[in-house]
Protein backbone atom coordinates (compact mmCIF):
# COMPACT_ATOMS: atom_id res chain seq x y z
CA UNK A 1 0.00 0.00 0.00
CA UNK A 2 1.48 3.46 -0.97
CA UNK A 3 1.37 6.06 1.36
CA UNK A 4 2.77 9.63 1.00
CA UNK A 5 5.44 11.26 3.70
CA UNK A 6 4.05 14.62 3.86
CA UNK A 7 7.40 15.66 5.14
CA UNK A 8 9.76 13.72 3.40
CA UNK A 9 7.81 14.62 0.17
CA UNK A 10 7.98 10.84 -0.99
CA UNK A 11 5.28 8.07 -1.36
CA UNK A 12 6.87 4.64 0.18
CA UNK A 13 5.27 1.41 0.38
CA UNK A 14 3.96 1.47 3.73
CA UNK A 15 4.20 -2.28 4.17
CA UNK A 16 8.18 -1.84 3.59
CA UNK A 17 8.49 0.98 6.36
CA UNK A 18 6.22 -1.39 8.79
CA UNK A 19 8.58 -4.38 7.96
CA UNK A 20 11.74 -2.28 8.57
CA UNK A 21 10.18 -1.20 11.89
CA UNK A 22 9.26 -4.91 12.81
CA UNK A 23 12.79 -5.36 11.93
CA UNK A 24 14.64 -3.32 13.83
CA UNK A 25 12.18 -4.01 16.81
CA UNK A 26 13.19 -7.72 16.45
CA UNK A 27 16.76 -7.16 16.68
CA UNK A 28 16.56 -4.25 19.56
CA UNK A 29 14.13 -6.34 21.61
CA UNK A 30 16.63 -9.32 21.33
CA UNK A 31 19.85 -7.32 22.05
CA UNK A 32 18.53 -4.58 23.58
CA UNK A 33 19.47 -1.64 21.64
CA UNK A 34 17.74 0.95 20.39
CA UNK A 35 18.43 -0.07 16.64
CA UNK A 36 18.68 3.39 15.49
CA UNK A 37 21.78 2.41 14.11
CA UNK A 38 19.56 -0.06 11.76
CA UNK A 39 16.92 2.17 10.65
CA UNK A 40 18.84 5.51 9.75
CA UNK A 41 20.76 3.83 6.91
CA UNK A 42 18.24 1.70 6.16
CA UNK A 43 15.71 4.65 5.56
CA UNK A 44 18.39 6.24 3.53
CA UNK A 45 19.10 2.80 1.35
CA UNK A 46 15.17 2.77 0.52
CA UNK A 47 15.41 6.56 -0.29
CA UNK A 48 14.41 9.02 2.01
CA UNK A 49 15.98 12.30 2.62
CA UNK A 50 18.83 11.74 5.13
CA UNK A 51 17.89 14.58 7.13
CA UNK A 52 14.29 12.84 7.61
CA UNK A 53 15.49 9.86 7.77
CA UNK A 54 17.79 10.87 10.99
CA UNK A 55 15.05 13.27 12.79
CA UNK A 56 12.12 10.50 12.61
CA UNK A 57 14.40 8.10 13.74
CA UNK A 58 15.22 9.79 17.12
CA UNK A 59 11.20 10.19 17.31
CA UNK A 60 11.34 6.27 16.86
CA UNK A 61 14.07 5.38 19.44
CA UNK A 62 12.29 7.59 22.09
CA UNK A 63 9.06 5.70 21.70
CA UNK A 64 11.13 2.25 21.72
CA UNK A 65 12.73 2.98 24.98
CA UNK A 66 9.57 4.07 26.95
CA UNK A 67 8.71 0.84 27.91
CA UNK A 68 12.05 -0.55 28.46
CA UNK A 69 12.83 2.29 30.41
CA UNK A 70 9.83 2.12 32.64
CA UNK A 71 10.27 -1.63 33.11
CA UNK A 72 13.94 -0.79 34.67
CA UNK A 73 12.87 2.02 36.85
CA UNK A 74 9.88 0.11 38.37
CA UNK A 75 12.63 -2.94 39.06
CA UNK A 76 14.82 -0.03 40.66
CA UNK A 77 17.45 -0.44 37.79
CA UNK A 78 17.96 3.72 37.58
CA UNK A 79 20.61 5.48 39.04
CA UNK A 80 18.51 8.68 38.63
CA UNK A 81 21.71 11.06 39.59
CA UNK A 82 23.63 9.50 37.19
CA UNK A 83 20.70 9.91 34.62
CA UNK A 84 20.04 13.20 35.07
CA UNK A 85 23.79 13.76 34.60
CA UNK A 86 23.93 12.03 31.56
CA UNK A 87 20.95 13.55 30.61
CA UNK A 88 22.06 17.27 30.87
CA UNK A 89 25.03 16.51 29.06
CA UNK A 90 23.04 15.24 26.31
CA UNK A 91 20.94 17.87 26.04
CA UNK A 92 24.26 20.36 25.75
CA UNK A 93 25.56 17.53 23.00
CA UNK A 94 22.32 18.19 21.11
CA UNK A 95 22.15 21.27 21.16
CA UNK A 96 25.93 21.30 19.55
CA UNK A 97 25.19 18.61 17.19
CA UNK A 98 22.13 20.50 16.04
CA UNK A 99 24.58 23.66 14.85
CA UNK A 100 27.07 20.93 13.19
CA UNK A 101 23.62 19.63 11.38
CA UNK A 102 22.97 22.94 9.83
CA UNK A 103 26.41 23.68 8.85
CA UNK A 104 26.86 20.38 7.38
CA UNK A 105 23.61 21.15 5.54
CA UNK A 106 24.57 24.45 4.30
CA UNK A 107 27.46 23.09 2.73
CA UNK A 108 26.57 20.09 0.71
CA UNK A 109 28.46 17.72 3.34
CA UNK A 110 25.95 16.11 5.39
CA UNK A 111 25.13 13.06 3.81
CA UNK A 112 28.68 12.38 3.57
CA UNK A 113 28.89 12.95 7.03
CA UNK A 114 26.12 11.34 8.49
CA UNK A 115 27.91 7.72 6.46
CA UNK A 116 31.52 8.73 7.61
CA UNK A 117 30.41 9.27 11.59
CA UNK A 118 28.72 5.72 10.92
CA UNK A 119 31.74 4.22 9.65
CA UNK A 120 34.30 5.64 12.21
CA UNK A 121 32.09 4.46 15.00
CA UNK A 122 30.24 1.24 14.49
CA UNK A 123 33.44 -0.03 12.59
CA UNK A 124 35.12 0.33 15.72
CA UNK A 125 32.63 -0.37 18.03
CA UNK A 126 31.59 -3.35 16.00
CA UNK A 127 35.34 -4.40 16.40
CA UNK A 128 35.79 -4.27 20.26
CA UNK A 129 32.49 -6.31 20.53
CA UNK A 130 33.41 -8.84 17.79
CA UNK A 131 36.68 -9.15 19.78
CA UNK A 132 34.79 -9.48 23.57
CA UNK A 133 32.55 -11.71 22.03
CA UNK A 134 34.65 -14.12 20.41
CA UNK A 135 37.38 -14.18 23.78
CA UNK A 136 34.23 -14.62 25.45
CA UNK A 137 32.90 -17.63 23.80
CA UNK A 138 36.65 -18.93 23.34
CA UNK A 139 37.25 -19.18 27.35
CA UNK A 140 33.29 -20.68 27.97
CA UNK A 141 34.70 -23.74 25.60
CA UNK A 142 37.90 -23.71 26.96
CA UNK A 143 35.93 -23.93 30.60
CA UNK A 144 37.48 -20.96 32.09
CA UNK A 145 35.30 -17.92 33.55
CA UNK A 146 34.50 -15.20 31.07
CA UNK A 147 37.85 -12.39 30.91
CA UNK A 148 36.53 -9.54 32.91
CA UNK A 149 38.79 -5.71 32.47
CA UNK A 150 40.04 -5.15 35.56
CA UNK A 151 40.81 -1.40 35.44
CA UNK A 152 37.83 -0.23 37.12
CA UNK A 153 38.68 3.18 37.90
CA UNK A 154 40.08 4.54 34.71
CA UNK A 155 43.32 7.77 35.51
CA UNK A 156 41.62 10.07 33.63
CA UNK A 157 38.31 10.41 35.13
CA UNK A 158 40.10 9.64 38.81
CA UNK A 159 41.90 13.11 38.00
CA UNK A 160 38.85 14.83 37.24
CA UNK A 161 37.52 17.31 39.94
CA UNK A 162 34.33 17.82 42.43
CA UNK A 163 33.89 14.04 42.66
CA UNK A 164 30.39 13.21 44.15
CA UNK A 165 29.07 9.98 45.35
CA UNK A 166 26.41 8.04 42.86
CA UNK A 167 24.91 5.56 45.62
CA UNK A 168 23.32 3.24 43.17
CA UNK A 169 26.04 3.32 39.85
CA UNK A 170 28.84 2.63 43.51
CA UNK A 171 30.75 5.26 42.14
CA UNK A 172 32.41 8.23 44.13
CA UNK A 173 33.69 10.30 41.04
CA UNK A 174 33.26 13.76 39.33
CA UNK A 175 30.14 14.69 37.20
CA UNK A 176 32.09 15.70 34.63
CA UNK A 177 33.41 12.36 33.22
CA UNK A 178 29.55 11.30 32.76
CA UNK A 179 28.54 15.06 31.62
CA UNK A 180 31.14 14.82 28.65
CA UNK A 181 30.16 11.23 28.08
CA UNK A 182 26.62 12.58 27.83
CA UNK A 183 27.34 15.61 25.78
CA UNK A 184 29.53 13.55 23.11
CA UNK A 185 26.37 10.79 22.32
CA UNK A 186 24.03 13.56 22.44
CA UNK A 187 26.21 15.06 19.73
CA UNK A 188 25.73 11.86 17.93
CA UNK A 189 22.13 11.24 18.90
CA UNK A 190 21.60 14.27 16.21
CA UNK A 191 23.85 13.95 13.48
CA UNK A 192 23.28 9.90 13.26
CA UNK A 193 19.77 9.61 14.26
CA UNK A 194 20.50 6.96 16.94
CA UNK A 195 19.95 6.37 20.92
CA UNK A 196 23.64 5.77 21.30
CA UNK A 197 23.53 2.97 23.84
CA UNK A 198 25.80 0.93 21.39
CA UNK A 199 28.32 3.88 22.84
CA UNK A 200 27.13 4.44 26.48
CA UNK A 201 26.61 1.35 27.66
CA UNK A 202 30.33 0.16 27.13
CA UNK A 203 31.52 3.36 28.22
CA UNK A 204 29.16 2.91 31.38
CA UNK A 205 30.92 0.10 31.75
CA UNK A 206 34.65 0.15 30.79
CA UNK A 207 35.19 3.92 31.37
CA UNK A 208 33.47 5.00 34.08
CA UNK A 209 33.13 1.23 36.08
CA UNK A 210 29.06 1.69 36.97
CA UNK A 211 27.68 -1.43 38.61
CA UNK A 212 26.40 -4.12 35.95
CA UNK A 213 22.35 -3.81 37.30
CA UNK A 214 21.76 0.12 36.73
CA UNK A 215 23.96 0.34 33.37
CA UNK A 216 21.30 -0.51 31.25
CA UNK A 217 18.36 1.44 32.58
CA UNK A 218 20.02 4.63 33.10
CA UNK A 219 20.97 4.13 29.56
CA UNK A 220 17.43 4.10 28.46
CA UNK A 221 16.89 7.04 30.74
CA UNK A 222 19.08 8.94 28.95
CA UNK A 223 18.19 7.82 25.23
CA UNK A 224 14.17 8.76 25.86
CA UNK A 225 15.46 12.05 26.97
CA UNK A 226 17.66 12.87 25.02
CA UNK A 227 15.84 11.38 21.43
CA UNK A 228 12.95 13.28 22.35
CA UNK A 229 14.73 16.89 22.96
CA UNK A 230 16.42 15.79 19.63
CA UNK A 231 12.60 15.14 17.77
CA UNK A 232 12.02 18.94 19.33
CA UNK A 233 15.47 20.53 18.04
CA UNK A 234 14.81 18.71 14.36
CA UNK A 235 10.85 19.97 14.38
CA UNK A 236 12.15 22.77 15.00
CA UNK A 237 15.04 23.83 13.57
CA UNK A 238 15.46 21.60 10.40
CA UNK A 239 11.58 20.99 10.06
CA UNK A 240 12.02 17.44 8.98
CA UNK A 241 10.50 15.59 11.69
CA UNK A 242 8.12 13.21 9.95
CA UNK A 243 5.10 12.33 11.92
CA UNK A 244 3.39 9.19 9.18
CA UNK A 245 6.95 7.63 8.98
CA UNK A 246 7.69 7.54 12.78
CA UNK A 247 4.54 6.27 13.58
CA UNK A 248 5.20 3.23 10.60
CA UNK A 249 8.03 2.41 11.73
CA UNK A 250 7.14 2.40 15.83
CA UNK A 251 3.87 0.26 14.68
CA UNK A 252 6.28 -2.46 13.41
CA UNK A 253 8.77 -1.30 16.24
CA UNK A 254 6.89 -2.27 19.00
CA UNK A 255 5.58 -5.23 17.70
CA UNK A 256 9.04 -6.58 16.46
CA UNK A 257 10.33 -6.22 20.09
CA UNK A 258 7.92 -8.51 21.45
CA UNK A 259 9.42 -11.15 19.24
CA UNK A 260 12.54 -10.26 20.07
CA UNK A 261 12.84 -9.68 23.72
CA UNK A 262 11.30 -13.61 23.43
CA UNK A 263 14.03 -14.95 21.02
CA UNK A 264 16.72 -13.52 23.32
CA UNK A 265 15.88 -15.98 26.17
CA UNK A 266 15.65 -18.72 24.17
CA UNK A 267 19.48 -17.95 23.12
CA UNK A 268 22.87 -17.84 24.74
CA UNK A 269 24.59 -14.34 25.64
CA UNK A 270 28.08 -15.06 24.12
CA UNK A 271 25.85 -15.92 20.65
CA UNK A 272 23.97 -13.34 21.24
CA UNK A 273 26.84 -10.81 21.89
CA UNK A 274 28.83 -12.18 18.13
CA UNK A 275 25.54 -11.77 16.47
CA UNK A 276 25.54 -8.12 17.30
CA UNK A 277 29.03 -7.53 16.60
CA UNK A 278 28.61 -8.97 13.15
CA UNK A 279 25.44 -7.00 12.25
CA UNK A 280 26.97 -3.98 13.65
CA UNK A 281 30.20 -4.42 11.50
CA UNK A 282 28.01 -5.24 8.53
CA UNK A 283 26.28 -2.03 8.34
CA UNK A 284 29.63 -0.09 8.72
CA UNK A 285 31.13 -2.17 5.65
CA UNK A 286 28.11 -1.91 3.17
CA UNK A 287 28.35 2.13 4.36
CA UNK A 288 31.82 2.46 3.62
CA UNK A 289 31.63 0.52 0.49
CA UNK A 290 28.70 3.16 -0.63
CA UNK A 291 31.45 5.66 -0.01
CA UNK A 292 33.89 4.55 -2.13
CA UNK A 293 32.48 3.45 -4.83
CA UNK A 294 31.87 5.75 -7.66
CA UNK A 295 27.71 6.78 -7.11
CA UNK A 296 25.39 6.04 -9.56
CA UNK A 297 25.20 10.37 -10.30
CA UNK A 298 27.81 12.49 -9.39
CA UNK A 299 25.39 15.35 -9.58
CA UNK A 300 22.70 15.88 -6.87
CA UNK A 301 20.40 19.36 -6.26
CA UNK A 302 19.57 20.49 -3.24
CA UNK A 303 16.91 23.34 -2.87
CA UNK A 304 16.70 26.55 -1.09
CA UNK A 305 16.94 25.71 2.79
CA UNK B 1 -17.75 13.85 -19.90
CA UNK B 2 -14.17 13.99 -21.61
CA UNK B 3 -16.00 12.41 -24.77
CA UNK B 4 -18.50 15.40 -25.06
CA UNK B 5 -16.10 18.03 -24.49
CA UNK B 6 -14.14 16.87 -27.22
CA UNK B 7 -17.36 16.72 -30.00
CA UNK B 8 -17.90 20.64 -28.25
CA UNK B 9 -14.54 21.45 -29.63
CA UNK B 10 -14.76 19.95 -32.53
CA UNK B 11 -17.80 21.94 -33.05
CA UNK B 12 -16.28 25.04 -32.11
CA UNK B 13 -13.15 24.23 -33.99
CA UNK B 14 -15.89 23.97 -37.50
CA UNK B 15 -16.70 27.59 -36.52
CA UNK B 16 -15.17 30.13 -38.83
CA UNK B 17 -13.70 33.09 -37.06
CA UNK B 18 -12.14 36.03 -37.80
CA UNK B 19 -8.98 36.98 -37.87
CA UNK B 20 -6.02 34.89 -37.24
CA UNK B 21 -5.91 31.34 -36.01
CA UNK B 22 -6.83 30.40 -32.39
CA UNK B 23 -6.26 27.60 -29.89
CA UNK B 24 -8.60 25.92 -27.33
CA UNK B 25 -7.40 24.34 -24.89
CA UNK B 26 -8.46 22.59 -21.66
CA UNK B 27 -7.20 19.89 -19.36
CA UNK B 28 -7.96 17.11 -17.03
CA UNK B 29 -7.67 18.80 -14.18
CA UNK B 30 -6.84 22.26 -12.82
CA UNK B 31 -6.50 20.67 -9.22
CA UNK B 32 -4.14 18.09 -8.54
CA UNK B 33 -4.49 17.24 -4.61
CA UNK B 34 -1.65 15.12 -2.92
CA UNK B 35 -3.39 12.98 -0.21
CA UNK B 36 -2.32 10.07 1.58
CA UNK B 37 -2.85 7.63 -1.29
CA UNK B 38 -0.99 10.01 -3.85
CA UNK B 39 1.37 8.00 -6.29
CA UNK B 40 1.31 10.54 -9.09
CA UNK B 41 -1.31 11.68 -11.47
CA UNK B 42 -1.47 11.75 -14.95
CA UNK B 43 -2.46 14.60 -16.59
CA UNK B 44 -4.64 15.20 -19.84
CA UNK B 45 -4.17 18.51 -22.22
CA UNK B 46 -5.60 18.50 -24.89
CA UNK B 47 -7.98 21.21 -27.13
CA UNK B 48 -8.31 22.22 -30.90
CA UNK B 49 -6.88 24.30 -33.30
CA UNK B 50 -9.63 27.24 -34.45
CA UNK B 51 -8.48 28.31 -38.19
CA UNK B 52 -9.60 31.85 -39.29
CA UNK B 53 -11.27 30.66 -42.42
CA UNK B 54 -12.85 27.34 -40.35
CA UNK B 55 -11.24 24.36 -42.74
CA UNK B 56 -8.15 22.55 -41.67
CA UNK B 57 -5.38 23.04 -43.76
CA UNK B 58 -4.58 19.25 -45.91
CA UNK B 59 -0.86 19.39 -43.34
CA UNK B 60 -0.44 18.56 -39.68
CA UNK B 61 0.28 21.37 -37.47
CA UNK B 62 2.79 21.54 -35.37
CA UNK B 63 2.08 21.32 -31.65
CA UNK B 64 4.46 21.35 -28.81
CA UNK B 65 2.76 21.18 -24.99
CA UNK B 66 5.18 22.63 -22.25
CA UNK B 67 4.06 21.89 -18.53
CA UNK B 68 6.06 23.33 -15.84
CA UNK B 69 6.18 23.95 -11.98
CA UNK B 70 6.93 26.47 -9.76
CA UNK B 71 10.66 27.80 -10.46
CA UNK B 72 13.15 28.00 -7.43
CA UNK B 73 16.89 28.62 -6.68
CA UNK B 74 18.81 25.21 -6.38
CA UNK B 75 22.46 24.60 -5.92
CA UNK B 76 23.82 21.49 -7.79
CA UNK B 77 26.67 19.87 -6.36
CA UNK B 78 29.38 17.52 -7.78
CA UNK B 79 31.08 14.56 -6.37
CA UNK B 80 34.89 13.65 -6.82
CA UNK B 81 36.95 11.10 -5.42
CA UNK B 82 39.25 12.57 -2.48
CA UNK B 83 41.52 10.05 -0.94
CA UNK B 84 39.32 7.38 -1.95
CA UNK B 85 35.94 8.80 -1.12
CA UNK B 86 33.41 10.64 -2.63
CA UNK B 87 32.81 14.38 -1.72
CA UNK B 88 30.95 16.76 -3.03
CA UNK B 89 33.69 19.21 -4.18
CA UNK B 90 32.16 21.52 -6.71
CA UNK B 91 29.04 23.25 -7.24
CA UNK B 92 26.70 25.66 -9.20
CA UNK B 93 24.09 27.98 -7.96
CA UNK B 94 20.98 28.82 -10.44
CA UNK B 95 18.64 31.54 -9.40
CA UNK B 96 15.14 30.10 -11.08
CA UNK B 97 15.12 26.10 -12.10
CA UNK B 98 11.41 24.78 -12.52
CA UNK B 99 10.79 22.31 -9.86
CA UNK B 100 8.68 20.44 -12.67
CA UNK B 101 9.55 20.88 -16.60
CA UNK B 102 7.94 18.14 -19.61
CA UNK B 103 7.24 19.02 -23.20
CA UNK B 104 5.45 17.14 -25.43
CA UNK B 105 5.19 17.61 -28.80
CA UNK B 106 3.88 16.13 -32.31
CA UNK B 107 7.65 15.44 -33.38
CA UNK B 108 10.87 16.48 -32.58
CA UNK B 109 11.27 20.33 -31.34
CA UNK B 110 14.70 20.53 -33.57
CA UNK B 111 12.27 19.17 -36.60
CA UNK B 112 10.02 22.26 -36.33
CA UNK B 113 11.51 25.21 -34.55
CA UNK B 114 14.97 26.66 -35.12
CA UNK B 115 17.67 27.07 -32.11
CA UNK B 116 16.62 30.89 -31.55
CA UNK B 117 12.96 30.06 -31.51
CA UNK B 118 12.61 27.41 -29.50
CA UNK B 119 15.42 29.61 -27.07
CA UNK B 120 12.80 32.24 -27.08
CA UNK B 121 9.84 29.95 -26.07
CA UNK B 122 12.02 27.56 -23.71
CA UNK B 123 10.34 24.39 -25.83
CA UNK B 124 12.64 21.84 -25.32
CA UNK B 125 14.53 20.41 -21.90
CA UNK B 126 18.37 22.03 -23.82
CA UNK B 127 16.57 25.35 -23.95
CA UNK B 128 15.50 25.41 -20.48
CA UNK B 129 16.80 29.15 -18.61
CA UNK B 130 18.00 28.16 -15.68
CA UNK B 131 19.99 31.72 -14.57
CA UNK B 132 23.45 30.61 -13.22
CA UNK B 133 24.06 32.45 -10.10
CA UNK B 134 27.61 31.53 -9.47
CA UNK B 135 30.85 31.97 -11.24
CA UNK B 136 31.65 28.54 -13.23
CA UNK B 137 33.48 28.37 -16.16
CA UNK B 138 30.66 28.26 -19.07
CA UNK B 139 31.53 24.55 -20.13
CA UNK B 140 31.34 24.17 -16.56
CA UNK B 141 28.46 25.16 -16.19
CA UNK B 142 27.09 23.28 -19.25
CA UNK B 143 28.05 20.31 -17.54
CA UNK B 144 26.00 21.11 -14.21
CA UNK B 145 23.24 21.47 -16.50
CA UNK B 146 23.23 18.56 -18.31
CA UNK B 147 24.03 16.70 -14.43
CA UNK B 148 20.78 18.24 -13.08
CA UNK B 149 18.64 17.65 -16.46
CA UNK B 150 19.82 14.03 -15.98
CA UNK B 151 19.03 13.51 -12.31
CA UNK B 152 15.76 15.29 -12.50
CA UNK B 153 14.61 13.27 -15.72
CA UNK B 154 15.48 9.56 -13.75
CA UNK B 155 12.88 11.00 -10.99
CA UNK B 156 10.13 11.58 -13.55
CA UNK B 157 10.55 15.55 -12.90
CA UNK B 158 11.78 16.54 -15.88
CA UNK B 159 10.42 14.82 -19.05
CA UNK B 160 10.49 15.18 -22.97
CA UNK B 161 8.22 12.81 -25.51
CA UNK B 162 8.83 14.17 -28.67
CA UNK B 163 5.86 12.09 -29.93
CA UNK B 164 3.90 12.78 -26.75
CA UNK B 165 1.30 15.05 -28.72
CA UNK B 166 -1.19 13.14 -31.18
CA UNK B 167 -3.60 15.23 -33.54
CA UNK B 168 -6.72 14.14 -35.27
CA UNK B 169 -8.29 15.56 -38.08
CA UNK B 170 -5.46 17.94 -38.38
CA UNK B 171 -7.41 19.79 -35.77
CA UNK B 172 -7.54 18.23 -32.46
CA UNK B 173 -5.00 17.46 -30.28
CA UNK B 174 -4.10 16.05 -26.74
CA UNK B 175 -1.34 14.89 -25.08
CA UNK B 176 -0.96 13.04 -21.73
CA UNK B 177 1.62 14.54 -18.81
CA UNK B 178 3.65 11.99 -16.56
CA UNK B 179 3.25 13.71 -12.97
CA UNK B 180 5.44 12.08 -10.48
CA UNK B 181 4.43 11.60 -6.63
CA UNK B 182 7.95 13.66 -5.64
CA UNK B 183 6.66 16.46 -7.15
CA UNK B 184 6.82 19.85 -5.79
CA UNK B 185 3.87 21.57 -4.69
CA UNK B 186 2.92 24.95 -6.24
CA UNK B 187 1.26 26.55 -9.19
CA UNK B 188 1.90 24.89 -12.57
CA UNK B 189 1.41 26.51 -15.97
CA UNK B 190 0.88 24.39 -19.08
CA UNK B 191 1.52 26.19 -22.41
CA UNK B 192 0.50 24.78 -26.05
CA UNK B 193 2.10 25.89 -28.85
CA UNK B 194 0.79 25.92 -32.43
CA UNK B 195 3.79 26.21 -34.63
CA UNK B 196 3.82 26.04 -38.30
CA UNK B 197 6.58 26.64 -41.13
CA UNK B 198 8.93 26.88 -38.11
CA UNK B 199 6.91 29.91 -36.78
CA UNK B 200 4.84 29.92 -33.47
CA UNK B 201 1.18 31.53 -34.72
CA UNK B 202 -0.78 30.96 -31.65
CA UNK B 203 0.26 30.07 -27.67
CA UNK B 204 -2.52 29.70 -25.10
CA UNK B 205 -2.29 28.84 -21.48
CA UNK B 206 -3.90 27.06 -18.54
CA UNK B 207 -3.00 26.90 -14.56
CA UNK B 208 -2.70 23.70 -12.50
CA UNK B 209 -2.76 24.11 -8.57
CA UNK B 210 -0.48 21.18 -7.42
CA UNK B 211 -0.60 21.13 -3.20
CA UNK B 212 -1.65 18.98 -0.43
CA UNK B 213 -4.78 18.70 0.64
CA UNK B 214 -6.59 17.13 3.78
CA UNK B 215 -4.23 15.43 6.36
CA UNK B 216 -1.13 15.82 4.25
CA UNK B 217 -1.90 19.37 4.26
CA UNK B 218 -2.40 19.51 7.99
CA UNK B 219 0.73 17.66 8.58
CA UNK B 220 3.05 19.77 6.66
CA UNK B 221 1.16 23.05 7.86
CA UNK B 222 1.95 22.27 11.12
CA UNK B 223 5.58 21.44 10.59
CA UNK B 224 5.91 24.68 9.00
CA UNK B 225 4.08 26.86 11.51
CA UNK B 226 3.48 25.76 14.51
CA UNK B 227 6.95 23.19 14.69
CA UNK B 228 7.03 23.44 18.76
CA UNK B 229 3.60 22.20 19.12
CA UNK B 230 4.44 19.91 16.36
CA UNK B 231 7.48 18.51 18.06
CA UNK B 232 5.58 18.20 21.29
CA UNK B 233 2.96 16.05 19.41
CA UNK B 234 5.40 13.37 17.80
CA UNK B 235 6.84 12.96 21.15
CA UNK B 236 4.07 12.45 22.79
CA UNK B 237 2.86 10.06 19.98
CA UNK B 238 6.26 8.05 20.60
CA UNK B 239 5.48 7.81 23.95
CA UNK B 240 2.47 6.73 24.53
CA UNK B 241 3.03 4.39 21.44
CA UNK B 242 5.76 2.57 23.20
CA UNK B 243 4.27 2.83 26.96
CA UNK B 244 0.85 1.43 25.56
CA UNK B 245 2.93 -1.52 24.07
CA UNK B 246 5.23 -2.04 27.49
CA UNK B 247 1.45 -2.14 28.85
CA UNK B 248 0.01 -4.56 27.01
CA UNK B 249 2.32 -7.02 26.98
CA UNK B 250 3.20 -6.93 30.73
CA UNK B 251 -0.25 -7.75 31.35
CA UNK B 252 -0.27 -10.62 28.79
Amino acid sequence: MDIYLPIAEVSVNAAIIVAMGLLVGFLSGMFGVGGGFLTTPLLIFYGIPPAVAVASSATQITGSSVSGALAHWRRGGVDPKMGAVLIAGGLGGALIGSVFFRLLQKSGQIDIAISLTYVVLLGSVGGLMLRDAISGLLAKRAGRPAPTRANRHNRFVAMLPWRTRFYKSGLYMSPLAPLLLGLFVGVLTVIMGVGGGFIMIPAMIYLLGMQAGVVIGTSLMQIVAVTAATTMLHAVNTKSVDIVLAVLLLTGGVIGAQFGANAAQKLPAEKLRLALALLVLAVAIRLFVGLTWRPGDLYSVQGPA
Amino acid sequence: MMRWTFTLLLLLAGQPVLGATKLISDISQSRIDIEYSFAGANLLVFGAVQYADGRAPGDTPDIAIVVRGPAEPITVRRKARVAGIWLNTAKARYESAPGFYAVASSRPVRDMLDETTAAIYEIGLEHLQLSPASANAPTDLQAFEAGLVNLRKRAGLYAENPRGVSVVENMLYSARINIPSAVPVGDYEAQIFLIRQGRVIATTDRRIAIGKSGFERAVYVAAQGHSLTYGLVAVALALLAGWGAGQLTRRS
